[in-house]
């Protein structure tokens, strides 16, 4: 029995350090810029779509502000670089702060709004961030800002190839889904998906509900400003429309639905399938950017809804669940029960 | 500083507005209230009606008030079978399903609409109801006194309607409790397919009334599913009345304060309306729950 075990653990390192691999040479195997940038903006989405897990997909609260970090942390490092000349690599750090000091005040506001008036709250305070953005001088309006290219400078975060982009988000995504592996495993993890499954209950377990959505909130603030900084670099462009615009922030929360939402492997998922399914539709039926992509993603979640809610993992769960263990499925460990709706 | 006419003027054009959002969100509270289901491409139904009202004028040279009937059949059975095809599916899901369900129904129908007819920004040609009328400094045009009164009488009739007719004492009693109402003999099956039908014929209608006067874009839909809930939330879930209150209202904070501050900042005052309602008063000015 023990040693049935081992093998199927040496199979799951297997089969990361396949897919660790594959990524690591991924840039070898694939040398146009095309499929390069693909895979960085899916690692990007690996990334966020995470971030937004850990509050979202763990305890339930369904944030549709998650973009509202992004924009802060690619606004801060950006102008910070370009009216201080501060490096990007310090920049994060105010970006991530001016973060977690708007996750607390969104969360102060909207912690108490249960379900849809969770989300449409924070829906809200995006849409007033992005009205604001579009009209105040300070961060140049509608304009945005547009960083310098320089040549290869490594001070700078600006490279004129495409690799030590892919390996910085790489690593990234790689810390950060080991990241939440660990939140999954913690007991953060527990009293999250504690909350999600009835909060009146959990709180009076005694878990004190507010404190750990708000902690959940700040690391998913955090990550996801580290990210906004890592795209304003990468595109050397940035304006409200499309840092803020629901639109662009759509997939940060379809790619966990789509997935499995709080799970670790939903996000990643998730991002498999639809970034290069949405980087086909556009290239397909593009012309005119006509938004097609979004079409689909609008078919994808409603046939999702329908039938399999709780996203795709469900199905490779059904398929593979007894060969592999997955982790992190969804259910309480402390109330020790699987619910199967 | 502001001068009086001109807040009067933008008072009166924000409560003509209200009228339309007053109706739209009565029909989204009577969705909410029957099956807990809050419908996020309710604007969107709005937006087709406003593109149907276009195309049909633009082709066919109808005026939009020939349109009207046509709309509000061929929305009945839209909505009703929306209800058949997608929601009846998700009556017990998770919230968070049910949810992302209407949101991305209401994508759905936006992009294809965003495919087809791309975003450029129409307007229906002149019709019946367009011309200004002349109040004194007051200047309102026909098409928003019609669209006003024409959405005051509807939600009359749906007043009347559910409190009245039998069929509307079912609707009644499936949103007070679905179980009981079931052992009473009431199909709620059927009564939640009329709900739908009832409520995105009120969208439609207030689609043809905007189109007379206001542009037809795609992006309209999504900012008229956010009014819509917002008005729900203001008036309060669970009072008729109240919600279309709470629409009057919305019109109202947005055109006033948009006159006074600055116009671009409109759905900032909205949002944050709403987010005070939700903190003060989370059960809505009106709300029974």
């Amino acid at each position: 029995m023990e040693r049935i075990l081992e093998k199927l653990k040496t199979y799951k390192i297997w089969g990361v350090i396949l897919i660790l691999g594959f990524l690591v040479l991924y840039p070898w195997i694939f040398t146009d810029p095309h499929p390069r940038h693909i895979m960085i903006i899916l690692l990007m989405y690996v990334v966020l779509g995470q971030a937004w897990n850990i509050l979202g997909g763990y305890s339930g609260q369904i944030s549709l502000g998650n973009h509202i970090f992004f924009a802060l942390g690619a606004y801060t490092s950006t102008m910070l670089l370009l009216k201080v000349g501060m490096p990007p690599w310090i920049g994060v750090i105010p970006g991530a702060m001016l973060a977690s000091i708007a996750a607390i005040f969104i969360g102060e506001i909207c912690f108490d709004l249960r379900g849809h008036y969770f989300a449409i709250g924070t829906l809200g305070l995006a849409e007033i961030t992005y009205i604001i953005f579009l009209n105040w001088n300070f961060v140049n309006r509608a304009f945005g800002f547009q960083i310098p290219i320089l040549k290869n400078s490594t001070y700078y975060v600006q490279w004129a190839n495409k690799e030590p982009y892919f390996y910085i988000i790489l690593t990234m995504a790689v810390l950060v889904v080991a990241f939440v592996w660990k939140i999954d495993k913690s007991t953060l993890g527990v009293y999250l998906k504690a909350i999600k499954e009835d909060e009146e209950r959990a709180k009076s377990l005694g878990i004190d509900s507010r404190r750990y959505k708000l902690l959940a909130f700040v690391i998913s603030a955090v990550i996801t400003s580290f990210t906004g900084t890592f795209y304003a670099q990468y595109i050397l462009y940035i304006d409200p429309d499309s840092l803020l615009n629901l639109e662009f922030a759509l997939p940060i929360i379809i790619i966990p639905m789509v997935g499995g939402m709080g799970t670790v492997l939903g996000p990643i998922l998730g991002a498999t399938l639809l970034i290069p399914l949405a980087e086909y539709a556009r290239t397909t039926f593009g012309g005119g950017g006509r938004g097609v992509h979004i079409l689909i993603y609008g078919l994808i979640i409603v046939l999702l809804a329908l039938y399999e809610p709780k996203g795709l993992i469900e199905i490779v769960k059904r398929r593979f669940g007894k060969t592999f263990k997955l982790y992190g499925d969804g259910s309480s460990a402390l109330f020790g029960e699987n619910d199967k709706s | 500083m502001i001068s009086f006419p001109l807040l009067l003027q933008s008072s009166i054009s924000g409560l003509l507005m209200g009228g339309i959002y007053a109706l739209v969100a009565v029909g989204l509270s009577l969705i909410f209230g029957l099956m807990n289901i809050v419908n996020f491409a309710h604007g969107d139904y709005l937006m087709l009606a406003m593109y149907a009202t276009f195309w049909a004028n633009y082709l066919l040279g109808w005026d939009p008030l020939v349109t009207l009937p046509f709309v509000l059949f061929i929305w009945f059975f839209a909505g009703a079978a929306t209800y058949k095809v997608v929601i009846r599916r998700i009556l017990d899901a998770p919230m968070v399903a049910q949810m992302f369900c209407t949101f991305g129904l209401g994508l759905f129908l936006r992009y294809g609409a965003y495919f087809f007819w791309s975003a450029d920004v129409r307007k229906v040609n002149d019709n019946l109801l367009s011309g200004i009328l002349d109040l004194g400094n007051i200047y309102i045009t026909k098409a928003e006194l019609v669209a006003f009164f024409g959405s005051f009488a509807a939600t009359a009739l749906l007043f009347l309607f559910i409190k009245k007719t039998k069929l509307g004492k079912a609707i009644q009693a499936t949103s007070q409790n679905k179980e009981a109402a079931m052992e009473m003999g009431i199909r709620t099956d059927k009564v939640n397919a009329i709900g739908w039908g009832i409520g995105i014929m009120c969208v439609g209608l207030g689609g043809v009334l905007l189109a007379t006067y206001y542009p037809v874009h795609v992006y309209s839909g999504w900012m008229f599913s956010l009014i819509s809930y917002i008005s729900v939330a203001l008036g309060g879930f669970g009072s008729f009345w109240g919600v279309y209150l709470g629409g009057m209202m919305i019109g109202v904070i947005e055109n006033v304060l948009g006159t006074v501050f600055i116009p671009t900042f409109k759905m900032v005052f909205v949002y944050t309306t709403f987010i005070f309602i939700l903190i003060y008063r989370p059960k809505g000015l009106f709300g029974k729950f």
